[in-house]
């Protein structure tokens, strides 16, 4: 894990390196500061020497300076290499997670992929800043500061010695103690921002059911949950504080006594005492502050794992080495193939497909919810691999191709689509980066977009919010195919992508297909019998498997589910939609 | 300065925990994409700074007063412990020198009082810091339940108006920035005060002029924080925005992450992501660089502050203007140090004070948002019949239902039975004053009748429906529920009366039977089963690796939108409401399954009223009456039959014929 992280260091080496070297000289000159203050009033103040209190003072005035260039050094420094390190993260998770297949996606859910890139960022940032920056600091004054008193008198130093090792034994048990209960904590800390964040979006559910004090009541019992916790790892964490006070304070009193008896018997100077007392200190803050920083990497370290886990998560399609890069036609032919989601699922989702498509054809797909159909279609883009069998396109298996060249032929309109925040032109041109605007034009005539766009005030400058909240259901979807369309791919699926499109405007749309491109495979799933029964042929699928595949008529003839579907939707073909009252348009009241 | 660093540290450590994993889902419901924008300033932080320590006074004032005798008591004792270093040499070794058999009685006797005011320092200590668990705990946790009963109070508007990530944030940054200004920055303050004003008093008593020397060092101390302090609040700001834009950014990408790869524009999403990375590190870059180089900057002032006094204090010892001995000149520079070091650690804790308090700010704001209003007084209660066929009120579970309504006037009680009768007497309705969006619609529902909504995006269909059970209170004309004006229905009991299924579906994390159990709290396993049978999702459920036990997670994000459809349609049917809204309920769903289900629901909703809206036709075609909405207003009405008659809008329609 270390490992992983570690290498998005790059690039900011040396700041990572100057910090703790900076921070390491405004020790030193922290440490020199007292010796020159206590120089001042032996020398200076009690012996009434004016000059010494001038040259010790401008030399503490030096020292100062030095001491704040290294301060400011190791603080920029910190800020550079911290930040920089956080930016490298992000950069690299982001990266990774464009390598990723339809699978891997699959796996981390959004929110969680959002969560990772910024706030399990932002706590290592903070976590990195803090070790650069303490990490050397505090042993090194530590270091100092024993061998300072050590230098000073061994025999009193020993006193320090066994108090480090106590006090070390003391917060190594309070840090352990607590981090198994701070570990129990963060997961139902989670647990609750999460009933938190479903209360908020579904708050219409939560009020049509009456539901608030059931709500509010199952939010206490999370809630009073956490108090406990916390109160028990933060219970373990107070005992830090008394602990070291009275580690200070016995050693105070015990190299009192210890140095007035050896003082008395001669072999110690008072001023030494005085030394030491301040070293006391010294030596047992940065202690603490060790224990601090160690709990704190421990608590950083859940949000480093999270991160790896981007990171280290292997791409579970990779292109092959002697890449197919020309899609031939758009002939597709499914060869015993089965698929499941996960390599260890019992049931596959998808059971021995066998089918061949022509190049050119309009294959109409029609199914029960749950019947695999947008499964079919998604292995043919090679958005997930078959588990069995194979799936060639254009003649090739599709584990041959490119998988850039292989999806530049394979345009498919997904069954959630989202448009992104830009103007039409912009999302339209996702395509086809360089295509012209009467292209960008030409589609959505196609796709029967043109029409409304045309009333929208800035036409094709039209800005879409995130998410595409401005558009209606049916002019998503129809943005959605024309920016498919600029693709000129050799096969074209449609995820049920007319589902809020009027009848007749989907009717048009597959007559523009038809006339337009002929030569385009297209895939068409729908839930409406009126938007596949032109097809050239029609699948049937019924819980992963293929129940019937031919015409409309034949169909209709042989196939149980066909007909029932069939003469569930006849006397009417009409669906009230979207269509109508475009102009209406904008996002309605919910 | 070691301490200093501590406390530090303690922030470091704090902005650790709190804020891991907070999932900050894809908010659906638009809101500013994202980027929060610059905060604005806080108005008025010493009354809001008021309100904080209020809150936590409310509940915990014994705690904070003795952690206030401990904050004293432990100051008291680190402070004897000083005087007491002063003495040790003077009194008790410099008499001992020389002696032959030197008495250790007296100085056995100071270093055993010594110990027992330790020991007192080291008990108020310990007490202080267990009781701040408590009362920070304790507060967080107050402050969680009441942020959560608060919220579930406030009317749908308010989430509307309120982008979900800045509510979430709420509950997590804000709340954390409270907890740290509790636990640490409070505590700090009244320490440091103390020391402070203790420190100031004994330089007082020592020297008037150094001790003005003195205060003028602070105030240039005090006057570099402020300069750095506001340089690096600005930048602060900056990194919260371009943080802000970036989660927005990446928010985007990652929901449609799905069309990036079927569009292979990896390398163009990667472009913009890099340039708003990019900016964000130099920003962070910046505010980290002023808020890290403030402590050595105050350090160093404190140094020099020193050197000040020392030359100036021996001036005046040396030439004996002031009176000021040479011993008094020493202890007067122990003072200096110790005076310095407490109003750095205030200065340290002010970024962390300013934050927290922009915190409260939102956090407050929420608390005084106002509620949903209710001045309802009708109850929905369980009746039977007696002797006479009268209605009366019935302790069990009987099947009926009746509007318990008192009138004041007479002091009496009447009984309506609860038949489903709503009607709309010219209503108007507009999400703000100024646009309506619903224009004098009239509707009338007898008790088990099928009415039908039809019209494109925006007309107002799914409005209506929600003013049936008032999620939104409309601007003129009336409701009418079984005769009574829903307004003086109470919220809860005219909302029991209405199963919804709406739009959106949302599910919630728990098994997929206690999802069902949503609808009705006290089913038995039986009667979920039985309501999944009749939404046809006992298939699937049972399919599923734990059946009725599997764990959905993620608004069921395991589940297909059709079978998060059914679930949400079984957890309406359980309630068994005797008016049923299905707002697209069965949009996702294939239309054989829905006939199944469709069935299911007729049977169910025999004799109840119902609401449809739906685009599909055959959803719609057996209602009893269809209305044809656009631009909020009815422009037909009628029956299937009649309305193909009439050739009009609903025919254009059906037909899928333009006029």
């Amino acid at each position: 894990m270390l490992k992983t992280l570690g290498t998005h260091i790059r690039g900011y080496v040396k700041e990572s390196v100057l910090t703790p070297v900076f921070m390491i000289g405004e020790v030193i000159m922290e440490m020199i500061i007292p010796l020159l203050m206590a120089s001042i009033i032996n020398n200076g103040v009690e012996a009434g020497n004016m000059r010494h209190i001038y040259l010790i003072g401008s030399l503490m005035v030096a020292v100062a300076l030095v001491g704040l260039a290294f301060g400011i050094g190791g603080g920029v420094f910190g800020a550079r290499a911290s930040t920089g390190f956080a930016r490298n993260l992000r950069k690299a998770m982001y990266e990774r997670i464009q390598t990723f297949s339809f699978s891997n996606i699959d796996k981390f859910s959004t929110a969680g992929l959002v969560t990772r890139l910024t706030t399990d960022v932002t706590n290592i940032q903070n976590a990195y800043q803090m070790i650069l920056r303490m990490c050397m600091r505090a042993p090194v004054s530590l270091v100092c500061a024993m061998v300072m008193s050590f230098y000073i008198s061994p025999r009193l130093a020993s006193v320090y010695l066994v108090a480090v090792l106590l006090l070390g034994c003391v917060l190594g048990l309070i840090v352990a103690g607590a981090m198994k209960y701070f570990s129990q904590a963060f997961p139902k800390y989670d647990a609750l921002n999460e009933s938190v964040q479903e209360n908020v979006s579904a708050i219409r559910v939560v009020k049509a059911y009456v539901r608030e004090d059931y709500e509010k009541e199952k939010f206490k019992k999370a809630s009073d949950g956490i108090y406990r916790i916390f109160c028990k790892a933060e219970g373990i964490v107070a005992w830090n504080g008394p602990v070291m006070n009275l580690t200070v304070y016995s050693c105070i009193i015990l190299i009192s006594w210890i140095g007035a008896r050896l003082i008395v018997q001669g072999s110690l100077e008072t001023g030494d005492l005085m030394a030491l007392l301040t070293y006391c200190m010294t030596i047992l803050m940065n202690l603490m502050m060790l224990s601090m920083i160690f709990v704190m990497i421990t608590m950083s370290a859940a949000s480093a794992r999270r991160i790896s886990e981007v990171l280290n998560e292997k791409p579970d399609l990779a292109n092959p080495e002697e890449p197919v890069m020309e899609v031939a036609h758009g002939g597709i032919v499914f060869d015993h193939v089965s698929f499941r989601y996960k390599k260890d699922a019992d049931a596959p989702v998808l059971k021995n497909i066998n089918l061949e498509i022509r190049a050119g054809e309009t294959i109409g797909i029609i199914g029960g919810t749950g019947s695999a159909k947008s499964t079919l279609v998604n292995l043919i883009s090679r958005l997930y691999d078959v588990s069995e069998g194979r799936l060639m396109v254009g003649g090739v298996d599709v584990r041959d191709y490119d998988m850039e060249a292989l999806r530049n032929q394979v345009a498919v309109v997904l069954q959630n689509n989202v448009l992104f925040s830009g103007t039409i032109l912009e999302n339209l041109r996702w395509g086809d980066l360089e295509a012209s605007e009467e292209a960008c034009v030409h589609a959505c005539r196609l796709a029967c977009a043109d029409e409304f766009i045309q009333r929208m005030p800035e036409g094709y400058h039209t800005y879409i919010e995130q998410g595409g909240t401005n558009v209606s259901g049916g002019q998503k979807q129809r943005l959605c195919i024309a920016r498919a369309l600029l693709k000129k791919p050799k096969i074209l699926i449609l995820d049920d992508s007319t589902s809020a499109v009027d009848t007749a405007t989907d009717a048009r749309i597959r007559s523009a297909f038809a006339q337009e491109i002929p030569g385009t495979t297209k895939l068409i799933i729908a839930q409406r019998i009126s938007s596949v029964e032109h097809a050239d042929r029609i699948i049937v699928m019924h819980e992963g498997e293929i129940d019937g595949f031919g015409t409309h008529e034949q169909l209709l003839a042989s196939n149980e589910i066909y007909r029932d579907v069939y003469e569930s939707q006849t006397n009417g073909s009409g669906d009230f939609d979207e269509g109508v009252g475009e102009n209406a348009g904008g996002k309605g009241g919910m | 300065m070691a301490q200093e660093k501590t406390s530090q540290t303690d922030q470091n450590l704090n902005r650790g925990t709190g804020a891991t994993g907070a999932p900050r889902g894809p908010h659906a419901h638009g809101g500013p994409r994202g980027a929060r924008g610059p905060r604005p300033k806080i108005e008025n932080p010493g009354r809001l700074l008021k309100r904080v320590l209020g809150y936590t006074f409310k509940d915990y004032a014994i705690f904070w007063i003795v952690v206030m005798v401990c904050i004293v008591t432990t100051v008291l004792a680190t402070l004897q412990g000083t005087l007491f270093m002063k003495t040790l040499i003077d009194d008790y070794i410099v008499p001992l020198l020389g002696r032959q058999n030197p008495d250790f009685g007296p100085l056995a006797g100071a270093i055993g009082r010594v110990a027992c005011f330790y020991g007192l320092g080291v008990l108020a200590s310990f007490t202080q810091s267990r009781l701040m668990i408590y009362v920070t705990q304790g507060t967080m946790r107050n402050l969680r339940n009441d942020l959560f009963e608060k919220m579930e109070e406030l009317p749908i508007r308010y989430f509307d108006t309120h982008a979900h990530g800045d509510i979430m944030s709420i509950y997590t940054n804000d709340i954390d920035t409270m907890r740290q200004m509790v636990s640490q920055s409070v505590p700090q303050l009244a320490s440091s005060a103390i020391s402070v004003l203790s420190t100031l008093v004994s330089m007082l008593v020592l020297d008037v002029p150094l001790t003005l020397v003195t205060l003028f060092m602070v105030a240039v101390m005090i006057l570099a924080v402020r300069k750095v302090g506001s340089l690096s609040g600005r930048f602060f700001l900056a990194q919260q925005r371009d943080l802000g834009q970036l989660n927005g950014c990446i928010e985007e990408t990652m929901t449609g992450q799905k069309v990036v790869k079927v569009f292979c524009h990896e390398e163009e999403s990667l472009k913009q992501f890099n340039e708003l990375n990019d900016r964000l590190c130099d920003s962070a870059y910046r505010a980290n660089k002023f808020g890290n180089i403030m402590g050595p900057i105050n350090a160093q002032l404190g140094n020099l502050s020193y050197v000040v006094c020392a030359v100036a204090g021996g001036m005046l010892a040396i030439t004996g203007i002031s009176g000021l001995s040479l011993g008094d000149l020493a202890a007067f520079l122990t003072l200096n140090k110790s005076f310095i070091m407490p109003i750095n650690q205030i200065t340290m804790q002010f970024n962390s004070i300013i934050m927290a308090l922009a915190g409260a700010e939102r956090i407050f704001r929420l608390m005084d948002e106002t509620p949903e209003v209710d001045e309802g007084y009708v109850e929905l209660v369980n009746a039977e019949r007696n002797e006479r066929q009268e209605i009366v009120e019935s302790g069990k579970r009987t099947g009926l239902w009746a509007w318990k309504h008192y009138h004041k006037g007479s002091d009496t009680v009447t009984y309506t039975e609860l038949k489903g009768d709503v009607v709309f007497d010219h209503v108007d309705f507009g999400y703000t004053d100024e646009k309506m969006i619903l224009h004098d619609i009239q509707l009338f529902a007898q008790p088990g009748q099928k009415i039908a909504f039809v019209g494109s995006t925006g007309a107002g269909k799914t409005t209506i429906t929600n003013l049936i059970n008032r999620f939104y209170s409309i601007q003129d004309g009336k409701i009418r529920y079984d005769g009574i004006n829903v307004n003086k229905i109470k919220l809860d009991h005219l909302r029991r009366s209405l199963g919804i299924v709406l739009q959106d579906t949302h599910l919630f994390t728990g098994t997929v039977m206690e999802n069902i159990r949503y609808g009705k709290l006290d089913a038995t396993e039986e009667e979920v089963m039985q309501a999944a049978r009749l939404a046809n999702a006992d298939g699937f459920i049972r399919r599923l690796p734990e059946g009725y036990n599997t764990m959905l997670h993620g608004d069921g994000a395991n589940l297909s939108q059709g079978q998060r459809q059914l679930l949400a349609i079984a957890r309406a049917a359980i309630a068994d409401p005797p008016v049923l809204i299905l707002d697209e309920a069965t949009s996702s769903i294939d239309t054989r399954t829905e006939r199944i289900v469709q069935d299911g629901m007729d049977k169910l909703m025999k004799g109840r009223t119902t609401f449809v809206i739906a685009h599909r036709l055959s959803t719609v075609r057996n209602s009893d009456c269809i209305m044809v909405l656009e631009q909020g207003r009815i422009i037909e009405r009628g029956t299937h039959d009649q309305l193909l008659m009439e050739k009009g809008k609903y025919y254009q329609l059906y037909t899928g014929l333009q006029a």
